[in-house]
């Protein structure tokens, strides 16, 4: 079977952010870009489905600038088959990210597609559901196990109370959690190799996705700040301030 | 107009998080209704029906709607669409899973984990793990949000709203099927409506260690208990215990934060706490920048001597 993955490249998680002066948005000159994360923990899913012989190929799509070649080709280098970038300077809001790859699906005709469950720049947690409502396919969200046999996948999925485990009919698209594994990191040469990997350039306009903001920003600002308190010398001292002075206890 | 507010629950009672989506949601002005669905659910709609603001409480009751499966819940919503101007759902597994397939069908773009009301269009959310808050305005037909429970407090009850069948007529479950649940056994308050939090990080360095100093202390206070990111990823402690970006969000009085540095993907889950207490032997440890009250010590020492204390 085809496996379909999606990735973004977002702000790295380790950068403090910093909003823009005229609260238009996130400052983004001069910052780190890397592939979010979930996305990093879904092409790991993908290959390990891939080296048990139960994918076929795995195929990386990405909708965002042209500097975005740059994750496609860390995905590539992680040992994806071949990418597909669908440039636009525009930012992309989740439904026509999930309209526009819907357009790829019909193409490329995939049996799974594997979504990080979140962007942690944007932290809006609707790609993946939104796309299987646009496929009228099944879907597992927040996945931190999968299974495949040929009719269906069984997915373990974090929810609030513990773990559910589900079993979705194939095709299917999955959302990935933090603990479904622990991605690999690309060698050298596969990242050598990862530049003559196919790399299909697109545009929205092919999908006839109008990726116009549907949402307006209206302002940008910082949260309000907390303040640091005071230390306390003991056990003892922090349970009477507890008790008399933050009246919590 | 009219809101409609899809509940939360297990199957058995309200989670108090729809009380506050419901508290979230007068704040737009409009009529405000409460969908109630799944299986044997009616005694969950008469607790709907008590919640102040609601004028109006709808059931469906069917065995496709059991455990709450996303495809055939998208399925009702949307099957209810006409009669209603804007969504809403607590920001839970649940309410995550299904609203953005709504909003897909119903070709709305999302407005996720809200934490206010500006207006009726208009609401602020947090980005990059809360390090950023927007205004948003949407400008679809239908307006689809999930709202972040911490930031309202919950309806009062005393009402008492009619509470109507709707058709569950072709809906089925044959995308997806459930095979088991392992929630855990838990006699503690949930993290997320919880008064007081005790919460471990990779500090805590076993399972074991964890279990022994966070749980006496959180008896002792009817506490909840959180967990970091890195305790749970290092298996001390179980995934619903996650605290953060992408975990739970909460904003007790009290939040007591033991051998968590404070990575901004945990801050993301518990800054809007009323007193955060951190207890670290590491004096540089980012918590203590935005804790409270800080207190430099070796956890096995601190702790079992503050549940002596308490």
């Amino acid at each position: 079977m085809k496996i379909l993955v999606t990735v973004k490249r977002v702000i790295d998680f380790n950068v403090k952010v910093r909003v823009a002066a005229d609260g238009s948005g996130i400052d983004l000159s001069n910052v780190k870009m890397s592939m979010n994360p979930f996305d990093e923990i879904s092409i790991e899913e993908a290959l390990r489905l891939k080296e048990a012989g139960t994918a076929t190929e795995v195929v990386v799509v990405s909708v965002g600038p042209a500097k975005a070649e740059e994750t496609l080709r860390t995905a590539l280098a992680m040992g994806a088959d071949r990418a597909i970038l669908v440039e636009t300077d525009d930012v992309v809001e989740p439904l026509a990210v999930a309209k526009i790859v819907k357009g790829v699906v019909e193409q490329e005709g995939p049996q799974l597609i594997i979504v990080g469950k979140q962007a942690i720049d944007d932290d809006c947690n609707q790609t993946g559901q939104m796309l299987s409502a646009l496929l009228g396919w099944s879907q597992g969200t927040f996945a931190s196990k999968v299974e495949i046999d040929s009719e269906r996948a069984t997915v373990t999925r974090e929810v609030d109370g513990g773990l559910q485990t589900i079993a979705l009919k194939l095709p299917a698209v999955i959302t990935t959690d933090l603990r479904l594994n622990e991605p690999r990191y690309a060698s050298l040469p596969n990242i050598m190799k990862a530049k003559k990997k196919p790399l299909e350039r697109k545009s929205p306009a092919d999908f006839d996705v109008d990726t116009k903001a549907r949402i307006k920003v209206l302002n940008t600002e910082e949260p309000e700040g907390r303040k640091s308190g005071v230390k306390v010398a003991s056990v003892a001292e922090l349970v009477e301030k507890l008790k008399n002075e933050a009246g919590v206890l | 107009m009219t809101t409609l507010v899809l509940a939360d629950h297990d199957g058995t009672s309200l989670s108090d998080q729809t009380a506050k989506v419901v508290a979230a949601v007068a704040k737009i002005g409009f009529d405000v209704h409460v969908l109630v669905a799944g299986s044997h659910v009616g005694a969950i709609a008469s607790q709907a029906a008590e919640l102040s603001g609601v004028s109006k409480v709808l059931v469906a009751d069917t065995p496709a709607l059991e455990n709450n499966l996303a495809e055939p819940l998208t399925a009702l919503i949307v099957s209810l669409r006409d009669d209603y101007k804007t969504f809403a759902a607590a920001a839970t597994s649940v309410g995550k899973s299904v609203m953005p397939r709504v909003a897909a069908l119903m070709d709305a773009s999302q407005i996720s984990e809200i934490i206010d009301v500006v207006s009726a269009d208009t609401f602020k959310r947090p980005i990059y793990a809360g390090n950023a808050i927007q205004t948003v305005q949407s400008t679809d037909a239908k307006i689809v949000i999930t709202v972040r429970t911490a930031s309202f407090s919950p309806a009062s009850l005393g009402a008492t709203a009619a509470v109507e069948d709707v058709s569950t007529a072709g809906l089925s479950s044959d995308l997806s099927t459930f095979i088991s649940d392992a929630i855990s056994e838990n006699e503690r308050p949930e993290l997320t409506s919880a008064k007081i939090i005790v919460s471990g990080g990779r500090g805590l360095g076993s399972a074991e260690k964890f279990r022994e100093v966070i749980l006496p202390v959180a008896d002792k206070l009817a506490a909840a208990v959180g967990a970091s990111r890195a305790a749970v990823d290092s298996g001390y402690a179980p995934n619903d215990w996650q605290v953060g970006q992408t975990g739970k969000v909460v904003a007790p009085d009290l939040y007591i934060a033991c051998g968590i540095s404070g990575a901004i993907q945990h801050l993301a889950g518990m800054k809007d706490s009323k007193i955060i207490v951190a207890i670290n032997n590491d004096e540089e440890a980012p918590i203590f920048q935005i804790a409270d009250y800080g207190l430099v010590s070796d956890l096995f020492v601190a702790l079992p001597e503050l549940e002596k204390e308490l």
